[in-house]
């Protein structure tokens, strides 16, 4: 799976309630949601970003709560894919569970400048900044995760172990 | 092999005499549980993977604890979800308000949540059962509604690390001050995706509340689980309320750790969190000038009885500053009835502070205590985020409910010396 999109760039340890506050949390439609992604870090954030877009961060993000709202408001922006130098671990557990394609590299997270224009390939997590003409290489998805994805998040997956099981 | 006692726990719950860090498991799961802003996705989740009936409705809990009393229409219909859905599965753990608590106050309490237990719950801050020694973490609602289906999860043996307390804890220093003082030191990703162990003379003879305290933090360090070894403090607890049989797993001695941190802590004084991460850890006496609008005491990280016992000792006889709300919310229904026994209401209304109904409230921002643009307010709950408590230009320092109390009472940022003395 291959993606192009700008890059909109964070800091270190950004939290859940920054991407998603809990004041919008009384829903859980993923529209509703999307449209406050990102709100308190930049009110304009949802109305500037593209189909497409990447997020870039440091480390922890997605820190804090639990709630799984954070990547559904995330992927509801569109945003194709989160990089981070590092994840917290309940937003790295619901991301694939959710079906948002989210990489890890420090370098990356490092060197791509907001506002440059990337292509990544999910499955081999090459990153490619057409814009410095630099390449990172991510680290690649364990294989469960990778599974996870490929289902289309846990639900498909436990459905079909179920099936399976059924079946024997 | 010797093993941690998250590695113990995990392999008895996926009947392998083994495990070691990083080995992928799945778990069976001794009790699941969600509140009113989780379940709602976990609900339908379940729906959507097919269940029809929950894996053992004994084992699970559906707590509305965070918009309830419904705060406005939108909570309301979602607190209804949950309740259709305990009603329809006949889950004898649903808690209607009246007999709803802050879910990590209210599962011990009642003896839902056991030492030795494999646990997760719709909500980050679940690692508190650590404190028993159980194996409890928090997860997201897909987790959680396909957990409800199968009663087992999928989990990733993390590695260990163990944090060693020694010293004399002074006068005002609690769980709350130990495990701050340790974000503090390590950072809020300093145990990213770890377990942590808090050990040591200290924790020997550190009350119960004071370690759900300590293990209920352990996610603002980033951890998956903060455990602590159940020991004779942990059986006095359990042994009256547990409503189902419970195991103690202690750490082998010669466990592996990938790092080991030990601390005297004699001489500490109250810590308290600083705007907008736990990690802004200073010393409470470095902030005293600090001016405060609010003051909030509760929370699943100090909602308890004996935090409660501790603001009230400091409220006796005095006021609440002017220009202060003190807003103190006891955990959970028995919380009240004992703080009503004790006189603690009568002395919290002496002080002009107010009692809530048990709630999450303030803690996220819900309501009943939501800070205006540019105000400040020491709270004793768990984060301190941009936005948390309410407006963005808002401010929350977090610090135990001795800090909380003193400095309602000062109208700034107060060490408990401070106000005891006048
Ligand atoms: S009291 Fe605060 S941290 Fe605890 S469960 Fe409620 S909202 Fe979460």
């Amino acid at each position: 799976m291959s993606i192009r999109g700008k890059i909109w760039k964070f800091g270190n340890d950004v939290d859940t309630d920054v991407i998603i506050p809990a004041r919008y949390l009384n829903t859980s439609d993923p529209k509703e949601l999307a449209h406050h992604c990102m709100e308190d870090a930049d009110p304009d954030f949802t109305r500037k970003i593209r189909p497409g877009d990447v997020i870039l961060a440091g480390k922890n993000f997605g820190c804090g709560s639990s709630r799984e709202h954070a990547p559904i408001a995330i992927k509801g922006a569109r945003v194709a894919l989160v990089i981070a130098e590092s994840f917290a671990r309940i937003f790295y557990r619901n991301a694939f569970n959710i079906g948002l394609p989210i990489l890890e590299s420090a370098q990356a997270a490092a060197e791509i400048r907001e506002g440059d224009d990337v292509e990544v390939d999910i499955e081999t997590g090459v990153i490619v900044d057409h814009t410095t003409q630099k390449r990172y290489q991510a680290k690649p998805i364990p294989p469960f995760m990778r599974e996870l994805l490929t289902a289309g998040g846990l639900v498909p997956y436990v459905r079909r172990q179920r099936q399976r099981a059924g079946g024997r | 092999m010797p093993m941690t006692m998250s590695e113990k726990i995990l392999a008895a719950h996926c009947d392998r005499s083994h495990v070691k860090p990083g080995d992928l498991i799945e778990a069976r799961l001794d009790f699941v549980f969600a509140n009113d802003i989780t379940a709602p996705m976990s609900i339908r989740v379940f729906k959507d993977a097919g269940g029809e009936r929950v894996f053992d409705p004994q084992r699970v809990a559906m707590i509305p604890d965070h918009f309830v009393p419904n705060k406005d229409i939108p909570s309301a219909m979602q607190a209804k979800e949950l309740r259709d859905f305990a009603l329809a599965q006949k889950l004898p753990h649903y808690f209607e308000v009246g007999r709803m608590g802050i879910e990590h106050v209210l599962l011990p309490e009642q003896g839902l949540v056991l030492p030795g237990d494999v646990i997760i719950g719709a909500d980050s801050h679940t690692c508190t059962y650590g404190a028993l020694g159980a194996f409890a973490t928090g997860v997201g609602s897909t987790d959680l509604g396909a957990a409800l289906v199968t009663g087992k999860t999928w989990f990733r043996v993390p590695e260990s690390m163990r944090f060693v307390y020694r010293g004399k804890r002074g006068a005002w220093i609690g769980g709350k001050d130990l495990i701050l003082y340790t974000i503090g030191r390590i950072g809020v990703d300093g145990a990213r995706y770890k377990a942590m162990e808090f050990t040591g003379p200290v924790i020997d003879r550190l009350p119960m509340s004071d370690r759900f305290t300590m293990s209920n933090m352990a996610i603002e360090a980033g951890a998956k689980v903060g455990l602590i070894a159940p020991d004779a403090i942990t059986e006095a607890y359990v042994k009256s309320r547990a409503k189902r049989l419970y195991t103690f797993y202690r750490p082998d001695p010669d466990a592996a750790y990938e790092a080991v941190h030990e601390w005297d802590i004699s001489g500490l004084e109250p810590q308290v969190a600083c705007p907008h991460l736990p990690e802004n850890v200073r010393g409470v006496s470095e902030l005293r000038d600090i001016r405060i609008d609010q003051t909030v005491i509760g929370s699943c990280t100090n909602g308890r009885i004996e935090d409660l016992r501790i603001a009230a000792s400091l409220l006796k006889g005095r006021k609440v500053a002017p220009h202060v709300r003190c807003i103190v919310i006891p955990g959970t229904p028995d919380v009240c009835r004992q703080a009503l026994a004790e006189g603690l209401y009568q002395t919290f209304m002496d002080a002009e502070a107010v009692i809530s109904t048990p709630s999450c409230g303030p803690c996220l921002g819900g309501y009943m205590g939501i800070l205006a643009a540019g105000e400040r307010a020491v709270s004793t709950t768990n984060r301190n985020f941009v936005g948390r408590m309410g407006h963005v230009q808002s401010e929350v320092y977090l610090a135990s409910p001795a800090v909380a109390a003193a400095s309602a009472v000062a109208g700034r940022i107060a060490h408990p010396d401070d106000v005891s003395s006048i």
